[in-house]
């Protein structure tokens, strides 16, 4: 095995064709959108070289820069709330529920399989008011509040909107971060208990240390699923009201082909895959000089 | 480390020239000319899939009327999503693949829009008038077509009339007649809530319903060219009579006259609020006789249901003879296969849809309807006494925006109406858009 291994010319032989194909549709694509990044039109007008034009339009783009807040917004708060409930279920599959947890962790992470429209139909619906009224809006009448139109405000639309995903998905960062939690040494856990930590102190001093990696890796996966959410809020309220929730997936998507803008369209995807890029390296960062620490 | 980093840099280098290189191949491909080609090997038809009643109608005709073009040239149909049909139709042309006749967007088929500039749409007047058909398109259909899109590129598979469609049942019942002012219009809301009636139903969501209003109010109060100076630049959304017509929408919002959760109302729940009877009003094209002349959705019967141009606003330059009219989705042909067997396929269409949409899916389009058609509805009736009245005709209020322009109406009008934009606010972000597109 290991004579075959280390022949040059075999690994060059096996790797190959992966390599080919993996640059063929992974590279390429990403060089060629890189390109079209630097000029303007589109495959029926032609393309024009324009230099640097377009990274310049984009950061005096107010819909740009308001679909940047939005992603941003977004991906932090979906972020802090799909970690900390699927960390808390963790949790509660690990040390309350231990082996009974099957059921109650397939049930969480059921929403998962769901399709992303579907789900946004379905709280839409929740949330309706009007002939249509759904089930939120009886709740507040029956309380003897007034009916709330949610996709009519920004922060109304932004609350279902995270409602949905963290519904959705905190039952993966759950069974993720359970993993990760059962990973840990029960002599670790048992001598901790017998000098006296417990609950809470438990919690802070040996099962959080002991599970950042896995910790952080959910951080990275969720910030960068996040940041590219481009479906559910589609589907929930087609961006708005106005552009008002619309992330920079969905303005890219339009500016590329409802405007048929191929070159600045183009120039929005690389921003999003910068910032990806600096939200896993901060997260990366942070994460070593913590264990520097 | 080093020579690492130094293995990399020609690598990068050579993708980028790669890049560049494939590129400015692409860029190079520019338009190409348009006029009579060679006939293709079938009559490809490109249809939005949201209107069965086109592919319906032409399979019809294909099987009937147009039997012997069919067998010369056999009629093929191709579907796309109508939201896709700027970025399916720039693939193919940029692919030199355009179907024989396809849908397109508006501002496309334009003379200064992507196809337009390239000469990759007939100009059906020429085409119809050499074969000899051109008197088959009704005059005010061929003149809302060249107003809309600049020239004859598209053939008027409807002709539609819009306006707003009121309940005579309600109506009568409040002791109400048509509003001929809009201040009457406004009256007549106040009342019809007072009466426990919600007065208009306007589907929030697709945006235009909305934006329909504020449009018809600047005609009314501007004039018929109101929309042909903004494109022009000499008048702007934020002058105080354009202004107005912003205002007019938060009004009608504010005061409660599109009910509640209008916002996130859906087109065909706003349609069966009206056939209903939950709903006094509702300002929609005459493409709605399909849903109206339908006895299962209309539960208020045919007898009820009346029809009134949007009112004149007092002191302004426009009047209520003007309708606001369209020809339907751009319907295009490719000047590469417009070859004879083509040709006879677009005089046949011309000469038998009228009579064939109408007698079957009780369509207005603009076609003439050669031969005698029974058994019209009355509201059919009624729309077609109107368009026979009209002298003049208006677009509608995005009818010449470029692309992002038109999506930032429909899409800000919820916060207009929501009183989360004020009116100054909404068109000045509306005419700062029109102007980053000249």
């Amino acid at each position: 095995m290991n004579r075959v291994f280390g022949d040059r010319k075999t690994i060059l032989i096996l790797l190959l064709p992966t390599l080919a194909i993996y640059v063929l549709f992974k590279v390429v694509p990403v060089a060629w959108s890189l390109g079209l990044s630097f000029f303007e039109g589109n495959t029926l007008r032609g393309f024009e070289f324009v230099g640097f034009d377009n990274f310049t339009t984009f950061f005096s783009d107010g819909a740009a820069l308001q679909s940047l807040r939005v992603s941003v917004m977004f991906a932090i708060l979906a972020t802090i709330g799909q970690v900390t409930f699927g960390y808390l279920l963790a949790l509660l599959y690990v040390f309350v529920l231990r082996k009974g947890s099957a059921f109650l962790r397939t049930a969480v992470f059921f929403p998962m399989v769901l399709p992303t429209v579907a789900v946004a139909l379905l709280f839409r619906s929740f949330v309706s008011v009007g002939d249509t009224q759904g089930p939120v809006n009886e709740i507040i009448n029956a309380a003897g509040g007034e009916s709330v139109e949610f996709m009519a405000s920004t922060s109304g639309t932004m609350a279902v909107a995270l409602a949905m995903t963290l519904w959705s998905s905190m039952g993966f960062y759950a069974v993720l971060l359970y993993t990760g939690l059962l990973d840990i040494p029960d002599e670790v856990i048992e001598s901790g208990r017998l000098d006296g930590a417990s609950g809470l102190r438990l919690v802070r001093h040996i099962i959080i240390p002991l599970s950042l990696p896995i910790l952080l890796s959910s951080i990275i996966f969720s910030l960068n699923a996040t940041l590219k959410v481009f479906d559910s809020l589609l589907a929930l309220n087609n961006g708005g009201p106005g552009t008002s929730t619309a992330p920079l997936t969905l303005y890219m998507y339009r500016t590329a082909f409802e405007y048929a803008e191929y070159g600045y369209g183009s120039t929005i995807a690389l921003v999003l895959t910068l910032l990806c890029l600096v939200f896993t390296l901060t997260v990366f960062r942070s994460s070593r000089q913590r264990v520097e620490d | 480390m080093v020579s690492r980093r130094n293995r990399r840099k020609p690598t990068a280098a050579g993708l980028a020239l790669v890049t560049v290189v494939t590129l400015s191949a692409c860029g190079g491909d520019d338009a190409t000319d348009g006029g009579a080609g060679g006939d293709p090997e079938a009559f490809t038809v490109l249809t939005a899939n949201e209107n069965a009643t086109l592919e319906a109608q032409l399979t019809a005709l294909a099987e009937n009327q147009c039997k012997a073009e069919n067998e010369a040239l056999p009629m093929e149909h191709q579907k796309t999503a109508q939201a896709d049909t700027v970025q399916k139709v720039t693939l193919l042309a940029s692919q030199d693949s355009l179907p024989a006749h396809f849908i397109a967007g508006t501002a496309m088929v334009r003379p200064d829009g992507d196809l337009g500039a390239a000469g990759k749409v007939v100009d059906y007047e020429e085409l119809l008038t050499e074969a000899g058909a051109w008197d088959n398109i009704l005059p005010a259909a061929a003149s809302t077509v060249e107003h809309i899109y600049g020239g004859m590129v598209s053939l008027p598979y409807q002709y539609n009339l819009e306006g707003i469609w009121y309940n005579k049942a309600i109506f009568a019942e409040v002791g109400l007649s048509e509003p001929q002012t809009f201040d009457q219009l406004l009256a007549a809301g106040e009342e019809l809530l007072a009466a426990g009636h919600q007065p208009f139903a306007q589907a929030g969501a697709a945006g235009w319903p909305l934006t329909r209003i504020i449009g018809m109010y600047i005609f009314r109060n501007v004039g018929p060219d109101a929309m042909e100076k903004i494109r022009d630049g000499e008048a702007s959304l934020t002058d105080p009579e354009y202004l107005a017509g912003a205002e007019a929408l938060q009004q009608m919002a504010e005061s409660g006259f599109f009910g509640e959760g209008f916002i996130s109302l859906e087109p065909d729940a706003a349609t069966a609020a009206f056939l209903s009877g939950r709903a006094a009003m509702k300002y929609d094209g005459t493409w709605a006789l399909s849903n109206i002349n339908d006895e299962e959705q209309n539960q208020i019967g045919l007898e009820n249901v009346g029809f009134m141009p949007f009112p004149d606003v007092e002191g302004g330059a426009g009047s209520v003879d003007q309708w606001p009219a369209n020809a339907g989705a751009a319907m295009a042909a490719n000047p590469d296969t417009a070859g004879p067997k083509v040709t006879a396929w677009l005089e046949c269409i011309a000469e038998n849809y009228g009579e064939q949409a109408l007698s079957d899916a009780g369509v207005l389009s603009g076609f003439r309807v050669n031969g005698e058609v029974t058994d019209i509805p009355e509201t059919t009736k009624l729309v077609q006494e109107k368009i026979a009245e009209i002298d003049e005709t208006v677009a509608w209020f995005e009818a010449l925006f470029d692309a992002k322009s038109n999506s930032l109406a429909s899409t800000n009008v919820t916060l207009l109406t929501t009183g989360q934009m004020t009116p100054e606010q909404y068109m000045t972000e509306l005419q700062a858009s029109i102007d980053a597109a000249r």
